[in-house]
């Protein structure tokens, strides 16, 4: 099987993994959105999350298998492009022809993977906890009071605002490059790339909001 | 105009090389890049020094031979122009201009600027071509109907002289640029349909044995080749290679 060892293979493995996760990414803003506008709706839709058999045991897995699996390719690639050049150039100017998050994929993605790090230490591990190891009764109204706790800290708050900045700048360049590997290059791709750049703002920008806005509206 | 030359400097393959400091005075706005360099080896010569080597052809920036990382861009900061077609107007008195070979493992340095680009050969010859029966009887291409964008299209990609300044700039040193040009000229005729399986297959193939970089979509290649050539041709072969590895 040459194909799996292909750079393009490779590429166009990252792109699906990565457009999976962007999609992902959409559906957990549209539920964290909704801790802003309506706890109660947040609630119930945290708890059919917590609780679908579908969603724990097969999307969650994939879930899970998707971002290692991006995470692992990106380092591959990362190790095989350092590679191609063992010899550095005493003077290269990579601004010049090029975005600095298409460049540095690899440290806006290392940085989201703490992040991610973080966010399974907060609500992940203790969700986990919560329901399979201590086997707590069901409470269908404890996911937004947990959630606003989380974001009484202001260096929590601040080390999730600058995930997000980051995650901005990945998806800059993610987003669109990930059609051009499966190659999709055409008259819609203008458009198309207007699209990502869109959502590569709108989406990290709508999770600082709620960050901030949960931060600055505690329960008293 | 009066510059600084910092130049890369190595003996041979084996040896390690270092950027040497050379002054140089009295360049002219309209002499050419390599002109200058000529200068400059005039007087190295006349001093009894090693002269800097460099490649260089036609400098008529069409035969890809000059390749040199000028302040940190393949061919210099210019567009759409071959090291031998960048003029010194470009520079101002007094500037330091740093002068590197184009770096990649695939292109290892010969001697002082001149690298070995001989990984494009073995890529080109592994289907960078159509086979055409020459017994006689051969048709005349003019006879096969050929939509005007794909034949503009094919045109535009042949337009690539493999200089490498794709390498070059890309931080992956990657040479998808290249392959996807060779790959598309053929690809989007009808002559080339008959061996286009076979063709990205193997040329993909024979560019990751080289050990270039993978593509990561940061456009670097497009905007520094002095042909620009368009990143659509990436996108083509990527459909190309897919669609050639699925029907096996």
């Amino acid at each position: 099987m040459a194909i799996l060892s292909s750079s393009i293979a490779r590429k166009v493995a990252m792109a699906l993994s990565g457009l999976f996760l962007v999609f992902f990414l959409a559906q957990h803003f549209t539920i964290n959105i909704t801790s802003v506008i309506d706890p109660d709706t947040f609630n119930s839709w945290s708890h059919f999350m917590g609780h679908n058999i579908l969603v724990q045991f097969i999307l969650q897995p994939v879930l899970i298998f998707g971002v290692v699996f991006h995470f692992i390719m990106g380092i591959v690639l990362e190790i095989r492009n350092n590679n191609a050049r063992q010899i550095s150039y005493k003077s290269f100017k990579g601004n010049k022809n090029s975005t600095w998050a298409s460049r540095n994929m690899i440290i806006s993605g290392a940085v989201i993977l703490a992040f991610l790090g973080l966010h399974f230490y907060d609500f992940w591990f203790p969700e986990i906890v919560h329901k399979y190891i201590e086997s707590n009764p069901l409470d269908a109204t404890r996911y937004y009071p947990e959630l606003v706790h989380k974001f009484e800290s202001p260096v929590r708050t601040g080390l999730y605002c600058l995930a997000f900045v980051l995650l901005a700048l990945h998806l800059w360049h993610g987003f669109s490059s990930s059609f051009q590997s499966m190659g999709w290059n055409n008259k819609y791709s203008k458009g198309l790339r207007a699209f990502t750049q869109f959502y590569a703002i709108f989406i990290p920008l709508g999770f600082i909001f709620i960050a901030l806005y949960l931060h600055f509206n505690q329960i008293h | 105009m009066k510059l600084t030359l910092k130049i890369w400097r190595q003996k041979n393959a084996t040896t390690k090389g270092e950027l040497k400091t050379y002054p140089i005075d009295g360049v002219e706005g309209d002499m050419s890049f390599l002109e200058m360099l000529d200068v400059l080896n005039e007087g190295l010569i006349n001093k009894g020094e090693e002269p800097v080597v460099f490649d260089h052809d036609c400098r008529e920036g069409i035969c890809g031979s000059c390749s040199l990382q000028i302040n940190g861009e393949p061919h210099g900061p210019d567009r759409l122009v071959t090291t031998c077609q960048l003029h010194m107007r470009m520079f101002n008195d007094g500037d330091t201009i740093v002068i590197e070979p184009f770096r990649a493992k695939a292109f290892p340095v010969i001697k002082d600027l001149v690298v070995d680009r001989s990984a494009f050969d073995r890529i080109q010859q592994a289907g960078g071509y159509i086979s055409v029966n020459t017994s006689g009887n051969t048709i005349d291409a003019n006879t096969i109907p050929v939509n005007k964008h794909d034949a503009d299209e094919s045109f535009n990609a042949a337009t690539c002289i493999g200089c490498g300044a794709c390498v070059a700039a890309c931080k992956n040193a990657s040479a998808m640029l290249f392959t996807s040009a060779k790959v598309s000229q053929f690809a989007l005729l009808p002559q080339g349909r008959i061996e286009a399986t076979e063709r990205v297959l193997n040329m993909v193939a024979q560019m990751d044995k080289e050990g270039f970089g993978n593509c990561s979509n940061t456009g670097a290649c497009e905007i520094e080749c002095p042909k620009g050539i368009s990143l659509e041709n990436i996108a083509r072969m990527n459909r190309e290679y897919l669609s050639a590895s699925l029907k096996g």
